[in-house]
């Protein structure tokens, strides 16, 4: 997020795009709803009515996979209407010619016919976006999860360019992070092309600095992401697969090709707290610790990085992932050890300048938000104040393109997947709890009625979803909540998985998958 | 800044500041049941109540803010007198049921009653004779020992902002509800049980899987590991056993949380864990200690790399686990596999 999460309390307009906010970061949504009784208006576009389109002003039942399409109308009101910030765009921004002329085509009336919306309804959210003091653009995955999620995201941040939302407290455009740590995951280079703190492998004098730093060799060749990974395993290039904490079997894109990847690697080490349904193909499995049996750092969605605590022992004879990590290391001769989390903070602290300040000294009675550069640093609550990274905000004509997969005869539905607020990923954990269980016990698929009744589909009948990659037999939930041109799976359940189902087309720049679109055909059973 | 004095101190305290709050920054606690920092404060139950030289009643110090020269009591006869009879009045309709109560140790209501040693009631009242209402998976809601403070309404809509619950009926019959007095599990409600942290009684409580009493835990501070909010909360633990979930009021959270957070703990110690390592022997897993699988790992990467390279490898690593493990992960694969092939789940 570019801004803080309690900024949201002081906003003026905020837009939600591909969130599910209230069941996927429930306290943000919370969040939302205090600045809705505080007078924010709130803008919603997503393709599932979901609980937050009752409270806004605006709500945009998108297409699923349109997003692009449906900002740039946004912005072509905005510029018709004469509603951008000049003095923005002036002096902070370069290039708006380009985004002007890409813009010019996508009338309300136009993206109405892409996205099956009213074109007055984008009239409306335009004008109210653009003419708040303090607007905060919050998206998920609903806007990452396609093979244009590249695009959609530089749209978002053209429309935020475009009306000087950005850079300022309450103002700003805030990807929400799904996972506890999936900032931190980034932060500490757990990417194929960069090191800690973004410092690009492809640099010579990145890679000197940490071949100082730990005494080795590096490559300076960019690495695999994990689709490419999963690939490059099938076709047999990669013979070692390790996998820490993760369960690909349920929570990627085409199972049975996953599948495929797992039985045919050579070997195969999974690090985890449970036998999942990954673990199930290992040669290996080491047992890890849970969260509340071992200390360290998460870093959450506002780049807060907070303390986790020890509360109980490891189960058996389990041993935290870093106590793991190391000793495995040792034993393959690097003998570098650390008697606790901190040592490795401290490490961290010396080789990644946005946590160059970062100790655990200081985080002991409330987390740090990074950049925060040194030990007199307090941290950074929202960014891009003054300028951006690379100077002068870039702005980016982006035209509007289908999915990788869109409907035909043949499979008439799309597809779409998300979570619920009872579960969590693939149920490892949630999975494990009796109560939610009770709230959420097995996997369906919501339909609209409408549809049902042609296909002649009651509530909880089972029906038959196939895609080009696979099939799963599946309850049917039926829902004014979807249109009658879109089911919507959960993909948190092994059993009946959505994602036998979905797409693992990338998106070319992010190696992100559709797993937001796919065409689908449904039959009764 | 205004001056004033309470129980015969000298205090300085912003324009603004509450009776309450600027007594309790010279350490002097008035007792509270309706007061929560985080809501606009509405003086529903008088405990408390203050004297202020000059004023012709006892105030409500969470309501009240301070003038210039104010002279306050807050544990003056007449303010302790009052609240004695607060105490009765509740205790008149409450079941003392504090020897099973789950809330025992932890409840404002025993613990005032301790205070200011009121055994009994003394008071013939109605008793409430409500049902349980047990609907809802992780905690129940008891209206018999509710004192009607009505923070269970006003964090449900104030600052969760479901509104599942309100006021229902009027009078001695008010009581805390859905719609058509339906059970819990009938409304909108989300579990999130942010109602039940704020309960200063018994009234609404966790159904614990482990009996403890509140001074048998020990709490360990730590964030949620689930969403990437990274709500602060206090894990409550009891013989190595994590066996309840308070929500922190700090940012990011102030003390909020949602229904994983507060009530989805519960696979810590769940039987299934992981709990050896195992190796894979004709096509079933076989129980091995950890040099005999760190044995086989470190041969089979050694074997591995020597036969087809460092790129032959692949790490993911999990934005599960911390950044400490994160930075390791990224570490082993570059620095001792020798590859940038490592990468984690931030894309699913
Ligand atoms: S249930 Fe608890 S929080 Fe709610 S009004 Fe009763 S005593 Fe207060
Ligand atoms: S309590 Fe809920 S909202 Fe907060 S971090 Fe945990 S999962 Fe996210
Ligand atoms: S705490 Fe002040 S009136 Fe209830």
């Amino acid at each position: 997020m570019t801004n803080g999460i309690n900024e949201i309390l002081n906003t003026d307009v905020i837009f939600i795009l591909g969130s599910n906010t209230t069941e996927n970061h429930p306290v943000i949504g919370a969040k939302i709803r205090q600045a809705r009784l505080n007078g924010a208006k709130i803008i919603v576009a997503e393709p599932r009515k979901i609980d937050l389109a009752k409270d806004a002003e605006v709500f945009l039942k998108i297409k699923p996979g349109t997003n692009t399409a449906l900002l740039n109308a946004l912005m072509n009101v905005v510029l018709e209407e004469g509603l951008q910030d000049k003095e923005f765009i002036a002096e902070r921004t370069e290039n708006f010619e380009e985004l002007e002329a890409a813009v010019k085509k996508y009338t309300p009336e136009y993206a109405a016919g892409i996205c099956e919306v009213s074109a007055e309804d984008i009239r409306k959210a335009a004008r109210l976006y653009a003419s708040a003091e303090k607007a905060s653009i919050i998206y998920c995955m609903g806007i990452t999860q396609h093979s244009t999620g590249v695009n959609n995201v530089m749209s978002i941040s053209n429309l935020a360019m475009l009306c000087g939302n950005l850079g300022k407290e309450s103002s700003g455009v805030n990807p929400l992070r799904g996972q506890n740590n999936v900032q931190g995951s980034c932060d500490m280079g757990a990417l194929p092309n960069v090191f800690p703190g973004y410092q690009p492998v492809a640099k010579p004098e990145v890679i000197e600095k940490f071949e100082a730093a730990w005494n080795v060799k590096l490559s300076s060749k960019p690495g695999l992401t994990v689709p490419e990974m999963m690939k490059a395993a099938g076709e047999g290039s990669i013979k070692f697969m390790y996998i820490m904490g993760e369960n690909p079997m349920v929570s990627d894109p085409d199972t049975n090709h996953v599948k495929h990847v797992l039985e045919h690697v050579d070997f195969l080490v999974v690090q985890d707290i449970f036998m999942t349904e990954t673990a199930e193909y290992a040669d290996v499995i080491l047992p890890a610790a849970a969260f509340a049996e071992k200390d360290g750092t998460f870093s959450n969605t506002e780049r807060r990085v907070q303390r986790v605590r020890k509360a109980v022992e490891p189960a058996g004879s389990a041993k935290a992932d870093w106590v793991i990590l190391m000793e495995l290391m040792n034993k393959l001769g690097y003998d570098k050890s650390y008697n606790s989390p901190d040592e490795i903070m401290d490490e961290i602290a010396s080789v990644t300048p946005s946590y160059g300040g970062i100790s655990y000294d200081r985080l002991e009675c409330v987390g740090i938000q990074w950049p925060c550069p040194n030990k007199e640093h307090a941290g950074t609550p929202y960014l891009h104040k003054g300028s951006f990274s690379r100077g002068k905000g870039l702005f980016k004509g982006i035209e509007h393109k289908d999915s990788a997969e869109t409907t035909d005869k043949e499979y008439p539905f799309i597809l779409t997947t998300g979570r619920v607020l009872y579960h969590y990923h693939t149920r490892t954990m949630t999975g494990r709890v009796d109560g939610l269980n009770a709230k959420v016990s097995e996997n369906y698929a919501e339909i609209n009625p409408a549809a049902a009744a042609k296909l002649g589909v009651g509530e909880g009948d089972v029906i038959k979803i196939t895609s080009r990659r696979g099939t799963v037999d599946i309850k049917a939930r039926l829902t004014e909540k979807v249109n009658e041109n879109v089911v919507f799976i959960p993909f948190h359940f092994a059993e009946a998985s959505a994602n036998v189902l979905t797409n693992s087309e990338l998106d070319p720049v992010s190696k992100t998958p559709e797993l937001k679109v796919c065409a689908v055909a449904i039959q009764a059973k | 800044m205004v001056n004033l004095t309470i129980n015969g101190q000298k205090v300085q305290a912003a324009n603004g500041t509450t009776i309450l709050k600027a007594a309790e920054s010279i350490g002097i606690k008035i007792p509270t049941f309706c007061y929560d920092e985080r809501l606009v404060a509405h003086g529903a139950c008088r405990i408390c109540v203050v004297e202020v030289a000059g004023a012709r009643s006892l105030m409500a110090s969470c309501t009240v803010p301070v003038t210039e020269g104010m002279i306050v009591q807050t544990h003056s006869p007449s303010v302790i007198e009052t609240r004695k009879d607060i105490l009765r009045l509740i205790l008149a309709n409450h079941p003392l049921d504090c020897l099973t109560c789950e809330k025992a140790g932890n409840c404002k209501l025993q613990d005032y009653c301790y205070e200011y040693d009121i055994k009994e009631s003394g008071i013939v009242g109605t008793k409430k004779n409500y049902p349980i209402d047990d609907s809802n998976p992780f905690f129940s809601l008891d209206r018999n020992k509710c004192i009607m403070c009505g923070k269970c309404i006003r964090v449900d809509n104030e600052l969760q902002c479901t509104g599942a619950i309100n006021y229902n009926s009027r009078g001695f019959n008010t009581h805390v509800g859905i719609p058509y007095d339906r059970e819990l599990e009938q409304s909108t409600c989300v579990s999130c049980g942010n109602c039940v942290s704020a309960c200063p009684v018994g009234a609404l409580s966790s159904k614990n899987h482990a009996k403890f009493r509140s001074w048998e835990v020990k709490t360990v501070r730590t964030t949620c590991s689930y969403c990437g909010v990274g709500c602060q909360m206090d894990l409550q633990v009891k013989d190595n056993k994590v066996v309840g979930v308070e929500p922190v009021n700090m940012a990011p959270n102030d003390g909020l949380l949602c229904v994983k957070g507060k009530y989805g703990y519960r696979f810590i110690d769940h039987p299934d864990r992981l709990k050896t390592p195992l190796i894979k022997k004709d096509g079933s897993f076989v129980a091995a200690t950890w040099d005999e699988a760190y044995d086989l790992i470190a041969d089979k990467m050694r074997n591995v790399k020597e036969n087809y390279g460092s790129d032959a490898f692949g790490g993911f690593s999990s934005a599960r686990c911390t950044n400490e493990e994160n930075y390791l992960m990224q570490k082993l694969f570059r620095a001792v596999v020798g590859t940038n092939n490592i990468d984690h789940c931030a894309r699913l």
